[in-house]
């Protein structure tokens, strides 16, 4: 069997894997956000945080809920980490220093696990369980809640009710990632991951030198880390590592994990808003960007198009032996097409256009299919563009799902377009003209450039994977990525539930035959089109700087 | 040139008319003016910024991209001027009738010559023959002829009368026979004529929701443009320095990408088409409006009209011709058709109604039954229809002939010791079921009095009706029609029509209750209507258009007027609001589209130096960097002209679904607006490239 078969078969599999599963966990995801049970636990949870369950709130409590969380997790965070020596199951580690500190609290809680710090070396293990691991989970949790007030907003009419925050929050954890991420850790433990509490060990290698290996809860962080497209790994090699990601088919479950959350919410969706193909159309957009980004990175990466690899007959740099080119370069798509940012390969040895393709995943605004709730509010807001571009067309006001897309929901879309374009541009250029952000960059020309423009991307969209060979443990970069994490994922999320508010509000207009379907292949077309054509108007000139100067020449 | 000619002609663009607006398009180059057009404004600024750096620096390629940068903000004001110079051309036309006139003002049993200007609302004023009425009001007093043609274009005078429906006179216009006492409804300086001149001279124009919209979706786009090329700069300086020993070009140098270049960068990708054109494609909309001799209050409401989801139609007068008409004579056992058809045609002449006009014209057309006029059949004595009688019939060589309502007509055979029999009954029946009226034919010869037949009347649908509402289903829209007559009629007429929906024995506060209940649904309603109690519905109702023969009531309630008063109209009125939002969104996409292929024109033109594999990008082989920019440029400014025309006269709008209308326009300006560029590009670049310097 041909390498290209081989990768053509590993995807097909876990599109068929997806297909089967996305429909009952999108159900299953409907029924957690749409019931008005509350189970024994989460009582207990409401009680201790003096929450009441059973009352809606309009966007703003929404928001500020939201808000409200996320500074006290960032808090919190930042405190353990700097506390650490003082605290148990530290491993002798140091506290971190500020600007790490900070820039990791705020990179957790921001679902972008970007990370600015070695894991192995840096962080004991009560900051991973009670620190890191627990944002794994919350975070990935606001996402869906933000997610599931943005659908409520299209489903509810003259209401300003878009349900509860600390809800939400609470059921997206207890009743949909613990569960799965339970049953996913076993299934990773059985193949072959670490789950222990064990002391570094030391060991000899072959060459005669000596080498401490940290074990450690890798299992349980594992499945979070990929379920919640959340992306820090345990060790700083990520799942490059062996202990992370033992072979080739846990390789596979973790693609898995990472995208089955995000492909199984438009089948939520579609129910909350009562129609199933509408969803369906968000689903195909997401697959078709999706299957075409997949596509070209294998391509790319394929047929090598760049000096080594043509020398060598594959582009193996930075590659695991045990994964091989096909089977990471589709890890790293699904990687960047979501908002996990794990790696199992080194971006930065990826061919210029490979790597140009993962950047471009990211600067999509990661929506295909996206975090988790993350993606689905990203696409809604797109699809929002597009209705309004294309609809005038049919000679109507355009709306989408029976909600007129007047003058306040095109400034709420459109503020929410803005925010990560301008992020990724101003840090990127605030970086290159400036001696802090020079000095960080390891390599020159374009391929340099490439790095400091992959950093500010993948923080602004809050991915957190990193190209490599830029050095961004300086306070310049943790800051600065650090701003461009926070301001790229709150900024968004009070668009979208401003935009929510105002759809929630509205009187629903009724379809027929003048109204513009959404859930034809025309539309899924007309999104996809102008979604690309958007992102590379903004990004060509960057891009032709970087990856494009590198893969042409 | 006489009005109707100029409404006819006012679709096509000529070139005089460019140059006449050009005084008006430089006047607009003034920033106080400009600043509400904010893309135009950046392209101001950049006119202004390189024509100073032209200036400092001399070269052919600088002069050349100012004065086509300057060129792209002239273009754009002159598609506006151009929109409001054919708006100029009408108001003058309208000011020519709004002469200062002297009013004959009413008080008490006295008359006062006062200016009329001085007029107020509820002044008495006398107009006779001749004599032009000073001001908007209702007659409420005496009956004339009008010329109105002063507003509509119209020659033929129409008849002005106290009460009813036909009380309302536009100051203006001219009486032309009889005498009437006008109430004066209007304030000063707000007539009717005053609100037609300043709607189609678009002084107080204000932009509409979409346009709001809109604008708010270009400054976005130009924001993303501007942080787009602004954060390119220390991305090119740091690319020149990180190769060093490549010589400094026109477009790139040490300091980064020149003002020039990145000047022209912006302009080409910020949203500039649509910038250029939105205004005028608004102001144009409310024009082909008024070409139609319909005036809307608001944009708003032309908008408003391409949303519209249920139209209320009236039965009489827009779905049928305004009378029933004989389509049958039905007679009675032993008595034969022709003998009906005699009997009824003799019994009608002298009946002047609508109805017994019909029943003459029909009786010729299908019996062949030459039309006899009352004075010829000497011994014949006439009895003519009156409302006591219900009747009408002759007296002639001792036989009477009477046709009517069929309980007058049969209580009259009654009467004269006639007994109709069981099968009369059946057929009126039968015919009111139907949704006809039934009209009875009676005689009375000698001393035998019976019943000959019954004639069908019923409404006639007005050719074309059915298509048009078939068109209108395809569109979307639910037509729904009003009607006093009791369901069973509505029905049969509503079934014969198409309509999707019929309001039967309507009333006015059902009508309104109609409204209120569709709009509660979301739907918009338009509708039309002529009458004082149509004015709370017309208020209520999206779009409503008001019939300019009707009540001043009515005019005021609604948020158009149709000048020639005709309720079909309507369904125009709804095509040309959606061709209004149709030809916003296809410029938008289309101006989306146009950036492709500048992006390859310009980027290897600023990076082919620096990193020669860029320099692949380069797919139309322009001939030289400088070229290639200046190309873009120009074929930015040129296309913002060549889609004047279309903007002022909108895109072809057909009725159909939304899933066609939309892959229709999308290949043609999503498509259409990716490829062309590339080719007008390639082609002027072929021209240009012999030019100095490039």
């Amino acid at each position: 069997m041909g390498t290209a078969t081989a990768g053509a078969l590993f995807v097909a599999s876990l599109i068929l894997a997806l297909a089967l599963v996305h429909r009952p966990l999108g159900d299953h995801m409907y029924r957690v956000y749409t019931t008005t049970r509350h189970l024994a636990a989460e009582r207990l949870i409401y009680r201790l945080l003096g929450v009441n369950a059973d009352a809606e709130q309009r966007w703003s409590a929404y928001a500020r809920g939201v808000l409200a969380f996320s500074v006290v997790s960032i808090l919190f965070l930042y405190g353990l980490q700097r506390l650490q020596d003082k605290l148990f199951l530290s491993l002798g580690m140091d506290p971190v220093p500020d600007h790490v500190a900070w820039n990791t609290a705020v990179s957790f809680v921001t679902n972008t696990n970007w990370q600015a710090y070695s894991g192995e070396s840096t962080m004991g293990h009560l900051t991973q369980m009670a620190g890191l691991a627990v944002q794994n989970f919350v975070s990935a949790a606001v996402g869906m809640a933000v997610a599931m007030a943005l659908v409520r907003g299209f489903a509810r009419n003259r209401t300003d009710n878009l349900g509860n925050f600390w809800v939400d929050l609470v059921r997206g954890t207890v009743r949909i990632l613990l569960p799965i991420a339970f049953v996913g850790a076993l299934v990773l433990v059985a193949g072959g991951l670490v789950q222990n509490f064990a002391a570094p060990q030391e060991i000899a290698t072959l060459t005669g030198g000596a080498q401490s290996v940290t074990g450690g809860p890798v299992a349980s962080q594992e499945v979070i880390k990929e379920l919640g497209t959340n992306g820090g790994g345990f060790y700083n090699v990520n799942s490059a590592h062996p202990f992370e990601n033992a072979t080739s088919w846990t390789n596979w479950f973790e693609i898995f994990l990472i995208l089955v959350l995000p492909f199984s919410l438009p089948r939520t969706f579609g129910r909350m808003v009562g129609q199933k193909r509408q969803g369906n159309a968000v689903l195909a957009v997401m697959a078709v960007l999706a299957l075409a980004s997949v596509t070209l990175t294998n391509v790319f990466e394929l047929t090598g198009n760049a000096t080594v690899p043509q020398a060598v007959g594959a582009a193996m740099e930075g590659k695991e032996v045990r994964f091989g080119v096909a089977n990471s370069a589709t890890f790293g798509a699904a990687t960047t097409l979501t908002s996990t940012g794990a790696v199992d390969s080194f971006h930065d040895s990826y061919t210029p256009l490979g790597g140009m393709m993962v950047m471009f995943n990211m600067m999509l605004g990661e929506v295909a299919p996206g975090g988790v709730g993350a993606g689905l509010y990203g696409m809604l807001v797109l699809a929002v563009i597009t209705v309004f571009v294309a609809g005038l067309m049919v000679g109507r006001t355009p709306e989408y799902l029976g909600k007129r897309i007047g003058a306040r929901e095109i400034k709420l879309a459109s503020l929410y377009f803005l925010v990560t374009p301008i992020l990724v541009l101003t840090g990127t250029a605030l970086a290159m003209g400036n001696a802090d952000g020079l000095a960080g960059m390891l390599n020159t020309g374009p391929h340099g450039f490439s790095e400091v423009l992959y950093a500010f991307t993948s923080a602004s969209n809050n991915n957190g994977s990193a190209f490599g060979g830029l050095t961004v443990n300086t306070p310049w970069y943790d800051t600065a990525l650090g701003l461009c994490m926070a301001l790229g994922r709150f900024l968004p999320i009070i668009f979208v539930l401003a935009l929510a508010g105002s759809l929630a509000r509205q009187a629903p207009v009724p379809e027929s035959a003048g109204t513009l379907p959404t859930h034809r292949p025309q539309f899924v077309g007309m999104v996809v089109g102008v979604t690309l054509i958007l992102i590379a108007l903004t990004f060509l000139p960057a891009l032709a700087l970087g990856p494009l100067a590198e893969g042409l020449s | 040139m006489s009005t109707s000619e100029r409404r006819v002609g006012g679709g096509l663009l000529d070139p005089g008319q460019l140059v006449r607006s050009l005084p008006a398009a430089l006047a607009k180059l003034n920033p106080r003016t400009l600043w509400r057009n904010p893309v135009m404004l950046i392209v101001e600024i950049g006119a202004v910024f390189t024509t100073v750096l032209a200036i400092l620096d001399p070269t052919f390629f600088g002069w050349a991209i100012v004065v086509w940068l300057w060129l792209t903000v002239v273009f754009a004001n002159l598609a506006e001027a151009v929109a409001e110079g054919r708006g100029k051309a009408q108001a003058a036309t309208l000011r020519a009738a709004k002469r200062d006139t002297v009013a004959r003002k009413l008080v008490g049993d006295a008359i006062e010559t006062v200016g009329a200007p001085e007029l107020r609302p509820g002044d008495r004023v006398v107009v006779e023959a001749g004599e032009i009425i000073p001001g908007d009001g209702d007659v409420v007093e005496g009956i004339a002829s009008v010329d109105e043609s002063a507003i509509t274009g119209e020659s033929a005078p129409v008849i002005r009368e106290s009460g009813g429906d036909r009380s309302a006179v536009t100051g203006g216009t001219k009486v032309l026979s009889d005498r009437i006492v006008v109430e004066i409804t209007q304030r000063p300086g707000e007539s009717f004529i005053d609100r037609m001149i300043s709607l189609v001279e678009g002084a107080n124009r204000q932009k509409t929701p979409n346009e709001i919209a809109l604008n708010i979706l270009l400054a976005a786009l130009t924001v993303i443009f501007l942080a787009a090329t602004a954060t390119m700069q220390p991305m090119a300086i740091y690319a020149k320095a990180a190769n060093p020993g490549i010589p400094d070009s026109l477009a790139l140098t040490g300091d980064g990408v020149t003002g020039l270049v990145l000047v022209s960068l912006l302009v080409c990708l910020i949203p500039t088409t649509i910038g250029a054109l939105l205004s005028a494609i608004g102001i144009a909309g409310m024009d082909r409006l008024v070409q139609r001799n319909v005036l809307a209050m608001s944009g708003r409401a032309v908008e408003a009209a391409g949303d519209v989801n249920t139209l209320l139609l009236d039965k009489t007068g827009t779905i049928t011709l305004g009378d029933r008409q004989a389509a049958e004579f039905v007679p009675v056992a032993e008595v034969g058709e022709e003998e009906l058809a005699l009997a009824a045609q003799l019994s009608s002449l002298a009946d002047e109604t609508p109805e017994g006009r019909s029943i003459v014209v029909f009786a010729k057309r299908a019996y062949g039954l030459r039309e006899r006029e009352p004075g010829e059949l000497a011994t014949a004595e006439w009895v003519p229809f009156t409302a006591q009688t219900r009747m009408s019939g002759v007296n002639m060589d001792g036989r009477q002939v009477r046709k009517g309502a069929a309980t007058a007509v049969m209580k009259w055979v009654r009467d004269h010791g006639g007994h109709p029999t069981d099968q009369v009954g059946h057929l009126v029946d039968g015919i009111s079921a139907s949704g006809g009226t039934p009209l009875v034919v009676g005689e009375v010869d000698g001393d035998k009095a019976r019943v000959l037949g019954v004639i069908h009347l019923k409404d006639v649908v007005k050719p074309g009706m059915a298509e048009r509402f078939a068109e209108m289903r395809r569109m979307g829209i639910r037509t729904v029609m009003i009607t006093g007559d009791n369901p069973l009629t509505a029905k049969a007429i509503a079934d014969e029509a198409g309509v999707d929906d019929f309001l039967a024995e309507a009333t006015p506060e059902d009508k309104l209750a109609l409204i209120k209940k569709e709009q509660e649904g979301g739907r918009l309603v338009a509708m039309t209507g002529d009458g004082t109690n149509d004015a709370p519905a017309l208020a209520q109702s999206d779009v409503g258009v008001a019939m300019n023969t009707g009540t001043s009531a009515a005019k005021e309630a609604g948020n158009m007027v149709d000048l020639d008063s005709n309720p079909t109209k309507l369904i125009e009125i709804v095509e040309i609001g959606k061709q209004l939002l149709i030809t916003r969104g296809a410029l938008t996409t289309f101006s989306i589209a146009n950036d492709v292929a500048k992006y390859f024109a310009i980027i290897p033109a600023m990076f082919a130096a620096v990193y020669p594999g860029l320099d692949t990008l380069n797919i139309m082989r322009l001939s030289s960097p400088q070229s290639a920019i200046l190309s873009a440029v120009i074929l930015n400014a040129l296309i913002i002209i060549a889609l004047i025309p279309l903007a002022l006269r909108g895109v072809r709008y057909r009725p159909a679904g939304a899933a066609k209308l939309l892959s229709r326009n999308l290949y043609l300006y999503g498509l259409g607006g990716v490829v062309a560029p590339f080719i007008g590009i390639k082609l002027i670049d072929l021209i240009i490239q012999f030019f100095p310097g490039m």
